[in-house]
């Protein structure tokens, strides 16, 4: 097969220039490493911000009674139906929800032995623990059980707790709010403001039903709701809107998302990304011309060898094949050793950072391969091309 | 088999031209031993290249075995040197990387004939110039005068109707040059056509004919007329 007589002469000729195939390989090969360690880092930055975004709440549907005019104009009349505990009952069986917790809040003063403070207090349910990613310093979050139930349990914030008890041991005693008495039954961890600019270190929760009536409410302050599947966010809301609607026989709640907030946050760490793909393109760049170096040079230097392969006869388009081989190996050993080292330097970053989740992206690795091997072969054909297009004399001649 | 006719080869050079070959006409016979001699610069080399469609014209019209070369297209072209012709080289022109075999395989490896072919007829060439034993060295493993033997295989392994040597002996020592020249000659026996550049008027002596170039003019008498 003359094909195969052809891969054999390049790779004759490879064998036979050691030192240039070598450096061809390392340019294109430092190239790739380049793309990808730096692709890697600002992927790996990327998604570390994204998770501890996620944590705070990204997949959660919220729910206001009223109808908020976000166009501007002002709230026409309509009765606004209370948002009630029924209601909440009612969104926790559907299916796209994983968890709902509805919210009552007023500020009340707590008072402990002679000590009072003034604090905001969240009437809630055992499900608020998990869609707030609340951790607890001491004992446990409200009980689970029938949201409709009226207990005297109570959860302090970290910082409630410290100024109330002034290191006397929160669990189990008792403080006031108003007239009702509550129980102590867990403290929270400090934790520091929430993404909704509510600081729960200074907040209490109570269950909802006992709050209700404390702060003499018929309408629940919103019902926050986790989504099963981030993806199906806006199906979910769709679906919540859907059984208010029906409930209410009116549309007179607000149902938002965080995702918007996620989606410009994702969008400014996506261009931190692209920044980063900039840099990465540039060290491609700059490796594309070592590469285009290299190989201009040494097939620059091979001209002679053209020239010789045309005085012997040799048809042009057979000998530009030979230099298509040579420079297609080259490239591909370049990108299987660039893909080598970047995998091996990303997976030596994860190891010595384990909680920093760097990751190659895909389309970096098929940037990076795919620039390098258009830069190897366009620039180990090229003047192979224009070699094989002199008389022959021309080209052996020795200059 | 040769045929040139009003042939100019002109260099631009700077502002002006230079004339390697001046209104150039010859014509050598299949089978002929020519010898092209003449001072340094007469334009010998620019002639033997013209000879062996290594390079054209600038004006005139050369016909090599009744086809008019400067009509034809550079696949054509390619094809001539392929087959018609051998071309042997002052500086050799060796792939160094290459074994000597693998040299003489070279014109045969790119004209598409099958390895086993390839390998028969380079050993044969590489037997019929005596190097058949040192077929495995490269070529910074031969003499001067292997080297050119070796060049001679590579030119004459496509069984060409004619071999063009340009100063083969030029770098060889008076030993060496004989061997060469002895291979070249007898394979002119065997009929093939013969035209070799030299500048040593012993070898010259021995072609049948003896074409003398000056200032890229031919002078078919022997110098010393002008
Ligand atoms: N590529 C070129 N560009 C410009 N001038 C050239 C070129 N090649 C050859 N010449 C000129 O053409 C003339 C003939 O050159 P050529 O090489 O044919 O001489 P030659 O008879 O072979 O000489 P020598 O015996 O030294 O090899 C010379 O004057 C040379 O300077
Ligand atoms: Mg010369």
């Amino acid at each position: 097969m003359a094909f195969l007589d052809l891969l054999g002469f390049a790779l004759g000729a490879l064998r036979g220039h050691r030192l240039r195939t070598a450096l061809s390989v390392t340019g294109v090969a430092i190239g790739i490493t380049a793309v990808l360690a730096l692709t890697a880092l600002g992927e790996g930055a990327r998604r570390y911000i994204v998770d501890e975004f996620a944590t705070l709440g990204s997949n959660l549907v919220i729910v206001l009674p009223g109808k908020v005019e976000t166009t501007g104009g002002m709230p026409f009349g309509g009765v606004t139906h209370d948002l009630t505990l029924e209601d909440h009952s009612a969104l926790a069986r559907l299916g796209r929800l994983a968890r709902t917790a509805p919210i009552a809040v007023a500020t009340e003063t707590l008072r402990f032995q002679d000590l009072g403070r003034s604090v905001p207090i969240l009437g809630t349910t055992a499900d608020y623990q998990e869609i707030r990613r609340l951790r607890l310093a001491l004992g446990a979050f409200l009980p689970s059980g029938d949201p409709d139930r009226s207990g005297t349990e109570i959860v302090l914030g970290a910082k409630v707790a410290r100024e109330l008890f002034r290191g006397e041991h929160p669990l189990g005693q008792v403080v006031r709010a108003g007239p009702a008495r509550f129980r102590v039954v867990g403290v929270l961890a400090p934790r520091g403001l929430s993404m909704l600019g509510f600081d729960l270190d200074e907040a209490a929760f109570i269950p909802v039903r006992t709050a209700m009536r404390l702060f003499n409410r018929t309408s629940l302050f919103r019902i926050v709701a986790e989504v099963r599947i981030f993806a199906e966010m806006d199906q979910a809301k769709a679906d919540v809107l859907a059984l208010l609607k029906d409930r209410h026989r009116a549309e007179d709640v607000t149902v938002y998302t965080q995702d918007a907030m996620l989606a410009s946050f994702s969008a400014i760490l996506r261009a931190l990304t692209l920044s980063l793909a900039g840099i990465a393109s540039v060290s491609l760049v700059v490796a594309g011309v070592g590469i285009m170096n290299v190989m201009l040079v040494s097939v620059t230097e091979r001209r002679a060898e053209i020239g010789l392969l045309k005085a012997l006869g040799a048809p042009a388009p057979r000998i530009l094949l030979a230099f298509l081989a040579e420079a297609v190996i080259l490239a591909a050993l370049g990108g299987a050793a660039g893909l080598a080292a970047g995998a091996a330097g990303v997976g030596l970053l994860a190891f010595v950072y384990p909680e920093f989740p760097v990751a190659i992206p895909l389309w970096a690795v098929g940037a990076a391969v795919t620039l390098s091997f258009l830069v190897g072969v366009g620039f180990g054909v090229w003047p192979a091309r224009r070699a094989t297009q002199l008389d022959p004399v021309a080209a052996l001649a020795r200059r | 088999m040769i045929e040139l006719q009003g042939v100019w080869r002109t260099y631009p050079v700077g502002e002006g031209v230079v004339h390697a070959l001046r209104d150039v006409s010859l014509a050598i016979a299949p089978g002929e031993h020519v010898a092209l001699i003449g001072p340094s610069g007469s334009g010998k080399s620019t002639l033997l290249h013209i000879l062996g469609c290594l390079d054209r014209p600038s004006q005139g019209r050369y016909c090599l075995e009744g086809r008019d070369v400067g009509t034809l297209s550079e696949a054509e072209r390619s094809q001539l040197r392929r087959t018609r012709i051998g071309f042997v080289f002052q500086f050799f022109h060796l792939l160094a990387r290459l074994t000597a075999q693998g040299n003489v395989e070279l014109p045969m490896l790119f004209a598409g004939v099958p390895r086993e072919e390839r390998k028969a007829r380079a050993a044969q060439a590489l037997a019929s110039v005596g190097l058949l034993p040192r077929a495995g060295h490269r070529p910074d493993q031969l003499s001067g005068g292997e080297r050119q033997r070796v060049a001679i295989a590579r030119a004459v392994v496509m069984n060409p109707a004619m071999v063009l040597a340009d100063e083969p002996t030029g770098n060889l020592d008076r030993a060496s040059a004989q061997e060469v020249m002895g291979v070249l000659e007898a394979m002119n026996r065997q009929g093939l056509t013969l035209v070799v550049v030299t500048h040593d008027p012993v070898l010259a002596a021995r072609a049948r004919r003896v074409v003398h170039l000056s200032d890229g003019m031919l002078a078919d008498a022997p110098a010393g007329e002008a």
